[in-house]
């Protein structure tokens, strides 16, 4: 309604969008000002920076204990997105479609991950699996991003039924589908780019995660995150800009891919 | 919840009753794996760490003693909460003016404004602290266009007190708080609003009597979210703050990590979790908390 409907624009209104301005520059700001300086030919973090270079991504890439974590991260996130899809399809149908009581109560256990502060999730899982020896392994950490990407899979899978119209299937069953078929034919490829974009955003949950695997890892094995974390307790690294601008980076493709598969789906 | 919109798929001749529960028994096969998996990773080791705080070697409430006659650990506690509210109140301040416009301006403008708040909500913690650590720092890019306007003779100390952990914190969880106030205000009937004008109320009025108390809802989910978040900050204020800037969640690692003080970390832990779930079922009861990933998905 600003400046729309042919009103005049006052104070207020120009109050109201500097502020607005200024809330968005401090959102955006600090992402742009790392993907600039993860380019940087100086040995400083300075901004500007001195000149254009590929060599903080050339560290990144090319050392080996690096490039290693990426591995750690996309074999956690990678299970970490099975689990979570398939529980939390599950999951999410059921609250939708089926009746039973203390379905208030049973959403608010599976969304309750994303509240509880996460260190201690982290914690009572660090002593869970201390006690089974099991700590510094993948799936260990799998296991505990599961926990915590579920929510979101049942969040993007509960909107996406909540828009399907049962009807749809209810018509192909009485036009002589079996209840398989109708799954098949119907109900599947009308719910994929849900489940497709829950997937996604489980991933990257769970490598953008730090704190289960900084307790769960061992030394061998490290996800991305706790390597960063590792660094910048010792320095602020400029290689640690081109990492980060690498996890921005895969933040970007999952909205896009995900927007994309949306869109798909709505056509 | 979307009863209404559940139709039982078999209704033929059946006794309606034995058709319901079966379909009930269906859809409990369905959500039982998660529940199972929540039930073992998730709610068996929240449940450990209740029992090992009162657990050393028989039953003991000797850790929370420690913990409330301890005047260190009572000023961490206070300065968690202090820290949470300021960070809840600056969220508010420029959260409110920024989910104004995004509720209010054109769609496909809104959608552009969207992203802009969802792309830094969804990038991970570690990395937007890290880019807060690079601009705050001492000869951070901050310091170095303040120094350079002048406006300040020395670089001024924004990094490693409590000012960069609330900006810090502020950064993280502005979006909560902004896609939270936005989805009540796109829930506000603009008609509302045209009615107040045409009765003849001048757009404060409008704003202060129609659309302010129509976003409280809004305002309190957003504020309640943000502080139930902040209590258990870790990574930010690890990284941010100074050595007098430890809150319950850097204690309760420093417990674990270095003291191995696991009974003690435990009693820190099961207050955090208590406080956290008790604002959460508040929240829950207020708010939908699926609404976040609204502009998300």
């Amino acid at each position: 309604m600003i400046g729309a409907e042919g009103q005049r624009v006052g104070p207020g209104t120009i109050a109201l969008v500097a502020v607005a301005t200024a809330g968005l520059v401090f959102l955006l700001a600090p992402v742009l000002i790392i993907l600039i300086v993860s380019f940087s030919s100086g040995n400083y973090l300075s901004f500007p920076p001195p000149g254009l270079s590929l060599r903080w991504y050339q560290r990144f890439f090319g050392t080996p204990a690096w490039r290693q974590s990426i591995v750690v991260s996309v074999q956690v996130a990678s299970l970490t997105m099975v689990f979570a899809t398939v529980l939390g399809l599950g999951a999410a149908l059921a609250l939708v479609r089926g009746r039973f009581r203390r379905k208030a109560v049973v959403y608010g256990v599976v969304l309750s991950p994303m509240i509880v502060p996460t260190i201690i999730t982290a914690i009572g899982l660090y002593f869970f699996f201390v006690k089974l020896k099991a700590t510094g392994s993948i799936l260990a950490m799998a296991i505990g991003h599961t926990v915590l990407a579920l929510p979101v899979v049942v969040i993007i899978i509960t909107a996406t039924l909540q828009g399907f119209d049962l009807r749809l299937e209810l018509a192909a069953l009485s036009l002589g589908a079996s209840r398989l078929g109708a799954l098949r034919r119907v109900t599947v490829p009308l719910i994929a780019p849900g489940v497709l974009s829950a997937a996604l955003f489980a991933f990257l949950t769970s490598f953008d995660e730090l704190l289960i695997p900084l307790f769960l890892s061992g030394v061998e094995v490290q996800t991305l995150t706790v390597r960063i974390w590792n660094s910048l307790v010792l320095e602020v690294d400029p290689t640690i800009a081109a990492v980060s601008s690498f996890l921005i980076a895969v933040t970007c493709a999952v909205l896009g891919v995900s927007a994309l598969v949306r869109r798909r789906g709505d056509a | 919840m979307t009863a209404d919109a559940a139709t039982p798929l078999a209704v033929g001749a059946e006794p309606a009753g034995a058709a319901e529960r079966r379909d009930a028994r269906r859809h409990l096969v369905l959500l039982l794996p998660a529940l199972l998996t929540l039930g073992a990773f998730f709610v068996y080791p929240l449940l450990g760490i209740l029992v090992r705080s009162v657990d050393k070697n028989g039953y003991t409430l000797e850790s929370y003693r420690q913990v409330f006659r301890t005047g260190v650990y009572l000023t961490v506690i206070g300065l968690t909460f202090r820290t949470a509210t300021i960070v809840t109140l600056i969220c508010l301040l420029v959260g409110y003016p920024l989910a104004y416009v995004l509720a209010t301006v054109r769609p496909r403008l809104a959608r552009w404004l969207t992203i802009i708040v969802v792309l830094p909500f969804l990038t991970s913690i570690i990395v937007r602290t890290y880019a807060w650590m690079v601009l705050l720092g001492r000869n951070g890019v901050v310091n170095q266009y303040l120094v350079a306007a002048g406006l300040t003779p020395a670089p001024l100390p924004l990094l490693y007190n409590q000012a960069g952990v609330v900006i810090g914190m502020t950064y993280v969880l502005l979006p909560f708080m902004v896609l939270t106030l936005a989805s009540v205000m796109q829930g506000i009937d603009p008609a509302f609003l045209r009615a107040a004008h045409s009765l003849g109320a001048s757009r404060l009025q409008a704003f202060r009597r129609v659309f302010l108390p129509l976003s409280i809802p809004g305002v309190a989910g957003g504020a309640l979210l943000v502080f139930i978040l902040s209590l258990g900050f870790y990574i930010t204020p690890a990284l941010m703050g100074g050595p007098s800037d430890v809150m319950i969640a850097m204690l309760i690692e420093r417990e674990v990590e270095f003291t191995l003080n696991w009974s003690f970390a435990s009693a820190l832990g099961s207050i955090l979790l208590v406080l956290t779930l008790a604002a959460f079922v508040v929240y829950y009861r207020l708010m939908r908390l699926e609404r976040l990933f609204e502009g998300a998905g």
